[in-house]
């Protein structure tokens, strides 16, 4: 198969750097303003508010959060949010040291998906775990809610700083 | 409340703010290499011809997309072309007016098969005609990266 | 419901590279042109043309099927566009199938390209919106958060360590060192290496991960009375399958992928398979990250759950293995542009069922072997079955 193999031509940065090699650059202007509907909507009110809440599936009645307009596994809309706890399970955690361009964090951070309590049960949500040492996160570790203070909350999932042990 | 009520308190609704934070780098590829250095060091315009289907592709290509071949014939060609179409653009690309309108047009190169987008300068909107023969002016050498804005624009040829 | 068997005839890639001179359009080409010249075909006698690619951010040109067309073959001719994220390169095999099959279309060209190096500074940045905007984006996220959630997910549910993953990384990186195309090939690399290479995003190392990638990839599918005056060793598609599970990704189980059983099952079911373990000889599943192998072998009903790892460990899925994994060398050695990565793979049993592979040909002679490519909101499955 072997001659069925393009010899392509491969560059090192460094031939961009030292002009070996013609390029143009561009950054396209891609600003958005993404509309977060009426589930998410009410969900970031809520936040704000200071309380998570999910919502209810009239088919299955399953307690869904993030909340949705629809239980994607029944296909029917669901009929009212659900107030849920500010406690939930570490399901799975990450210690991630390095940013979405790949600079080095100084401090790493500890993404988590959450299973929130009030919800149904694997129902969770992503964030952050914070006030705990890395190396002491397990999977199943209970955790609760840390929020800004009221006057600082802005409507974003980010009204929660992170989540922390509950010990 | 039903999910599918309308909203009615607009503090219902929220737009979440944000960008894609990606720019991109684009090699001008193994055919354009030639065709830019050639305009930066030479101010000349190349193409590559396709002996099957007998086309000069400018800008010139590596491959004939119609049969397929690996084009290796590179030619000259003049810097010359005719408007073969045009717009007068009026706007920048958030809809504020431009200072000066800006002409745009498709120019089919001279005794080639393709040819470029670019502007027309040193002609005024009105005067411009589809057919119209024009000339590639080129930027002094010194200022010339290699790039399809060594050309400044097309002007008539006089 | 009556179908066409349809074949693969041809096969033709370029070298997976960092960073490629060449246009995105040219890398098709050369991918494209090279398909043609392996079986003999030149672009007249193609019916149809499909192309895969992933998120147009990677090469930065918007409606990239389009831009690409032209150096996929696509001048004047019915062309389509497939995308399921990583799962693409697997799903264009699906669509040259089913063009066929339907006999809508005697012979397609399905291409494959990627050119991640266009995407600056980091690629990441294209990948970031396949989290929530509003509800995920705010914390930060990068895409190895869901890697490294899912690797940890999986470790913990199986008790797994990181030198049972580590060794999928080694066994491919050692294959593709026999891979005339392959970027990251390394016969000498050990599971230190692996287990001493950079921390990114716990538990995923920079070692466990397959490489940004330039490339492209193409094969040729045709229809019977076609394949069989243009080869005497025509590679049927046996069964192909796919499955999408929700988008709401932290509301699955992160240790299985189920999707992909599902995948998998359509694609046995079609193909009459009925004991995958003994009905497969070869399998060239997603490879993008180590534990990934493992997770879609089970998902793939090839091994019980969990029990990947140990069958790795004891060497059954190396080259000369019971079950032969991977012996490309995947993307964790080739390398990894998105939609022709997948692709490679099938080009990969498309060469190894008809013994020219060269070093990596297999031992056995291999009658079928499957290929499976994932994605999307890692939710997606694309399953292919081939066979002589």
């Amino acid at each position: 198969m072997k001659e069925f193999v393009y010899d392509t031509v491969y560059l090192s940065e460094e031939d961009f750097e030292a002009g070996r090699v013609l390029y143009e650059t561009w950054k396209p202007v891609a600003r958005y303003a993404w509309d977060a509907g009426i589930a998410i909507g009410r969900y970031l009110a809520e936040l704000k508010n200071g309380r998570l809440v999910g919502v209810h599936c009239p088919s299955c009645g399953r307690i869904l959060v993030p909340p949705r307009m629809f239980c994607q596994d029944c296909f029917v809309p669901t009929d009212g949010f659900v107030p849920l706890q500010d406690t939930g399970t570490v399901i799975t955690f990450s210690i991630c040291h390095i940013r979405w361009d790949m600079v080095r964090l100084e401090h790493p951070l500890i993404p988590a998906v959450i299973a929130i309590d009030g919800a149904s049960p694997g129902m969770g949500i992503l964030h952050l775990l914070g006030e705990v040492a890395p190396q002491a996160v397990r999977i199943g570790m209970r955790v609760r809610a840390v929020w800004k203070p009221p006057e600082e909350r802005e409507g974003a999932i980010t009204d929660i700083r992170y989540f922390k042990p509950l010990e | 409340m039903s999910l599918l009520e309308r909203v009615v308190h607009i503090d219902q609704t929220k737009a979440w703010y944000g960008e894609i934070p990606i720019q991109s780098r684009y090699t001008v590829g193994i055919a354009g290499e030639r065709f830019f250095r050639e305009i930066k060091d030479n101010g000349r315009l190349w193409g590559t011809r396709c002996p099957h289907c007998d086309l000069i592709y400018v800008p010139p290509r590596l491959y004939c997309e119609r049969c397929f071949a690996h084009l290796e014939e590179w030619v000259e060609v003049p810097t010359t072309g005719r408007v073969h179409t045009f717009t007068v653009v009026h706007l920048d690309l958030d809809g504020n007016p431009l200072p000066e309108p800006r002409i745009v047009a498709f120019i089919q190169i001279d005794g080639t098969d393709g040819g470029l987008v670019h502007d027309l300068g040193e002609v005024d909107p009105e005067d411009v005609c589809i057919g119209m023969c024009v000339e590639a002016v080129f930027k002094d050498p010194a200022e010339r990266r290699g790039s399809i804005t060594d050309i400044r624009y097309f002007r008539p040829v006089r | 419901m009556a179908r066409n068997r349809v074949a693969i005839v041809g096969a033709g890639m370029t070298k997976f590279v960092r960073r490629a001179q060449e246009t995105s359009k040219e890398l098709a080409w050369e991918a494209a042109s090279k398909a043609l010249e392996s079986c003999e075909l030149t672009l007249d006698d193609i019916d149809a043309v499909v192309i895969g690619t992933a998120p147009e951010a990677f090469d930065g040109v918007h409606m990239k099927s389009e831009y690409l067309s032209d150096g996929c073959g696509g001048w004047g001719k019915p062309v389509i566009r497939g995308y399921v994220g990583g799962g693409t390169g697997v799903l264009s095999v699906i669509q040259g199938w089913y063009h066929v099959a339907s006999g809508l279309f005697d012979t397609v060209l399905v291409v494959a390209e990627e050119k991640m190096s266009a995407c600056q500074p980091h690629p990441q940045g294209a990948f970031i919106t396949i989290f929530d905007n509003i509800t995920e984006r705010a914390l930060g996220p990068n895409l190895l958060w869901i890697f490294a959630l899912e690797m940890n997910a999986y470790m913990t549910r199986y008790g797994l360590s990181k030198r049972d993953i580590a060794l999928v990384s080694v066994k491919n990186k050692r294959n593709a060192a026999d891979h005339p195309a392959a970027l990251l090939g390394d016969p000498n690399i050990t599971v230190e290496d692996v287990l001493n290479s950079e921390v990114l995003a716990w538990p995923v190392q920079r070692l466990d991960v397959s490489p940004v990638t330039d490339g492209a990839v193409a094969v040729v599918m045709a229809a019977e009375h076609v394949a069989r005056r243009v080869t005497n060793k025509p590679v049927w598609v046996e069964g192909v399958g796919w499955n999408l599970d929700t988008a709401y990704w932290t509301n699955r189980d992160l240790s299985y992928p189920t999707y992909v059983e599902e995948a998998a099952r359509m694609a046995y079911k079609m193909a009459g398979i009925t004991e995958p373990r003994k009905q497969i000889h070869i399998a060239e599943p997603y490879d993008p990250f180590d534990y990934k192998e493992l997770h879609h072998l089970e998902g793939l009903l090839l091994f019980d759950k969990g029990k990947a790892p140990e069958a790795t460990a004891l060497g059954i899925t190396q080259r000369d293995g019971d079950l032969p994994v991977c012996p490309s060398g995947g993307l964790l050695g080739v390398g990894n542009p998105i939609a022709a990565a997948a692709l490679m793979k099938v080009a990969e049993l498309f060469w190894q069922l008809r013994g020219e592979a060269g070093a990596r040909q297999v031992p056995g002679q291999p009658k079928r072997g499957v290929a499976q490519a994932w994605g999307d909101l890692m939710q997606v499955g694309t399953v292919v079955v081939l066979g002589i």
